[in-house]
């Protein structure tokens, strides 16, 4: 018999091309995902050391980052041109690298064009068991269909173009168990943001998490992909959640998923890839789903969580003297004063979107608070971008940018936007953004901008009120 | 890459926790197709105050910098680790790092040194006047008043970073192994293979 292993060992053990009497393992990775941002310098290095692309069949290219969001044609269907010149020639640089180097390319201006961590999934590109890699810390995203997803640097990048492998140190494990039912109001955004202040910014740090229980294992794939993504927040290069019967569900006849007898197989091997019975994890948490409130963020660190019914805390609250100071220098960045209550906090920026909540799934759930109901006045810029042009067409499908729109919402093309605002969308020096992104850090959504994360729930809910709100009180 | 040894010099105390490489290198400067230049955006948030330890007449080009936990978390961009080698940092000390900074810093001859709490505590305390001496072969970090602290560093990134090492020329020695493994896989498990669609 066998030792009983887990799902992130068995992933593991069947990428191992070669070990190293070190404990490094030179790693085969089965899909690269390209964006345009980390991968310029990467096509340079191997055109300047005369080297090709080992596996182009197993590369995907998409622009995402730089995008503008607002229309990309005029009325004519003339493609508009991207006017931020350093922009325009860093996606320009993919549009030219990825044909030299034979590799797969999805257009600004193609229906499947989005953001990489929406694509890989929705085009079945991302499948369960595999390794997948991207120059993007987000990829833990993919975890969520229980693919081993993690990001790299752009010298990873060129190693992984190169060679289609890359040496590793094996992670150690961790589980976090997440077991009950949520309740009302709480989705998958507010089970990763209860995670990241549970475990801290860097309570993942060298190991993999497999999120585990019965809460997890009741989401949808989008909400799994959410929490995965997340799983960087906690420290951890990459989240798993275990594939099942949902996941099969959502894959089958993507553009890329296996077909016919393939199809069989991979499903057959998909269900032998689960955390064996009396496998052991370095580390595990266990948190009662019950106990997991609509969460916001206060400070400037993923860690810095409280329920939208708690208050700013009080620095000298935290017992560690580094946590104290820091707490300090992000409630001055933040403008708030220990004491005040989330739900008293005003907003006047919306963002809807990012790789942690653009799926059709977080625009429903958007759409269901603010239907019929209008952003308050003192709200002077609410953006809904869909993380990819199918998400946007199944959206406006559904009548869901009218909803959007009709509240005074600006409805989008689709792109990585306001999260990090590489491209135009940015919140103004001293305003406050409630945002479904994933990092609140200081200059993330524009120098000076205060980012309070939260679902796209709680985003609909700010939007309405014009303040942090507890979007428990808006439903039904 | 620039390989590295020894490294002797000032030691920013910056000090700080979770350090997130927006902080060190804001989005606004990722838009760019070279590794070149990008120390003017380095800590540009942190520099906008006049009297930042960066461009202090003390600490202006220090080779060393001293950090809090969690150094490097966040965004996965190598930009953080080329903009810290153009403002002339080859050393970074803190008590731990995200785990794809380091990996970053290490392809860029940059040594990112693990040290406990209180080693950092006293390496904050001898930086505020003193110079710093780091040495990878031995795997210590002294000072001028006798502290000495061993550090532990994978036997791999040693080797890289001593000879400057091109991580990829090493990895294609391995190039039948990946051959055979590639063969494998197509015969044993084809719905690896992406699907082919019709455009």
């Amino acid at each position: 018999m066998n030792q009983p292993r887990t799902l992130y060992e068995k992933i593991w053990d069947a990428h191992v091309v070669e070990q190293r009497p070190d404990g490094t393992a030179l790693i085969f990775i089965d899909r690269h995902l390209v964006h345009e941002v980390t991968s310029p310098q990467a096509f340079a290095g191997l055109r300047s050391n005369g080297r090709t692309v080992r596996r182009p069949d197993l590369t995907l290219a998409v622009p995402d980052h730089n995008l503008p969001t607002t229309a990309r044609k005029d009325a004519a269907g003339n493609k508009l041109p991207i006017t931020d010149s350093e922009s325009a020639a860093q996606l320009a640089a993919l549009e030219k690298n990825a044909p030299e180097f034979g590799i797969r390319y999805i257009d600004a201006f193609a229906p499947e064009q989005g953001i990489v961590h929406v694509v890989g999934p929705e085009q079945g590109f991302s499948l369960p068991g595999t390794t997948i890699v991207c120059g993007d810390s987000h990829t833990a995203c993919h975890g969520g269909i229980g693919a081993l997803a993690f990001g790299i640097g752009t010298s990873e990048v060129e190693h992984v173009l190169a060679t289609q492998t890359l040496l590793l140190q094996p992670a150690k494990t961790m589980e976090v168990r997440v077991e009950g039912e949520v309740g009302p109001g709480v989705s998958a955004k507010d089970i990763i943001l209860h995670i990241t202040g549970t475990i801290g910014a860097a309570g993942g740090t060298g190991h993999v998490i497999e999120y585990t229980g019965s809460a997890i294992r009741a989401l949808s794939v989008e909400g799994r992909l959410t929490v995965s993504n997340m799983a960087i927040e906690g420290g951890a290069r990459a989240g798993l959640i275990a594939p099942d019967e949902t996941t099969f569900a959502y894959l089958k006849g993507r553009p890329y998923a296996p077909k016919g007898a393939d199809w069989d197989a991979a499903v057959a091997y998909w269900k032998s890839i689960a955390t064996d019975p009396g496998a052991t994890y370095d580390k595990t948490v266990i948190i009662d789903a019950a106990d997991i409130a609509p969460s916001v963020t206060w400070g400037t660190s993923p860690e810095d969580v409280v329920p939208i019914t708690g208050t700013v805390p009080d620095p000298a609250s935290f017992a560690d003297p580094s946590k104290q100071a820091a707490a300090e220098k992000s409630l001055a960045y933040m403008g708030l004063t220990p004491g005040t209550p989330m739900s008293e906090v005003p907003v006047e920026n919306i963002f809807i979107g990012s790789c942690t909540n653009s799926r059709i799934e977080d625009l429903r759930a958007a759409a269901a608070v603010i239907k019929g109901r209008h952003k308050a006045d003192n709200v002077k810029w609410a953006i809904v971008v869909p993380g990819s042009g199918l998400v946007k067409a199944q959206a406006e499908a559904e009548g869901l940018d009218r909803i959007f729109t009709d509240a005074g919402l600006e409805w989008r093309e689709p792109g990585c936007s306001a999260c990090l605002a590489m491209n135009p969308d940015k919140v103004p020096a001293g305003e406050r953004c409630a945002s479904t992104s994933n990092r609140n850090f200081v200059g993330r959504q524009g120098p000076g901008a205060r980012t309070h994360l939260v679902s796209p729930a709680m985003a609909a809910a700010a939007a309405v009120t014009g303040k942090l709100t507890d979007v428990r009180e808006l439903m039904a | 890459m620039t390989p590295i040894e020894k490294v002797e010099g000032r030691a920013i105390p910056l000090g700080l926790k979770n350090v997130d490489t927006d902080v060190i290198i804001p989005a606004h400067w990722l838009k760019t197709v070279s590794r070149e230049g990008m120390g003017k955006g380095a800590f540009e948030s942190l520099r906008a105050d006049p009297d930042n330890l960066f461009d202090s007449a003390e600490y202006k080009g220090a080779p060393i910098l001293i950090a809090g936990d969690n150094f490097g978390c966040g965004s996965s961009r190598e930009h953080a680790a080329w903009a810290l080698g153009d403002l002339g940092i080859r050393v970074v000390i803190a008590p731990s790092y995200s785990d794809i900074f380091s990996g970053n810093a290490v392809k860029n001859g940059i040594l990112p040194v693990v040290l406990p709490q209180s080693a950092i505590d006293r390496l904050m305390e001898v930086a505020k006047t003193d110079p710093v001496h780091v040495d990878l072969d031995t795997q210590t970090v002294t000072t001028p008043f006798q502290d000495r602290f061993a550090f532990e560093i994978d036997p791999f990134r040693k080797m890289c970073l001593l000879g400057g090492l091109d991580e990829i020329s090493l990895t294609e020695k391995s190039d039948a192994a990946i051959g055979a493994y590639e063969a494998k896989i197509a015969k044993t498990q084809s719905w690896l293979q992406p699907a082919t669609i019709e455009s």
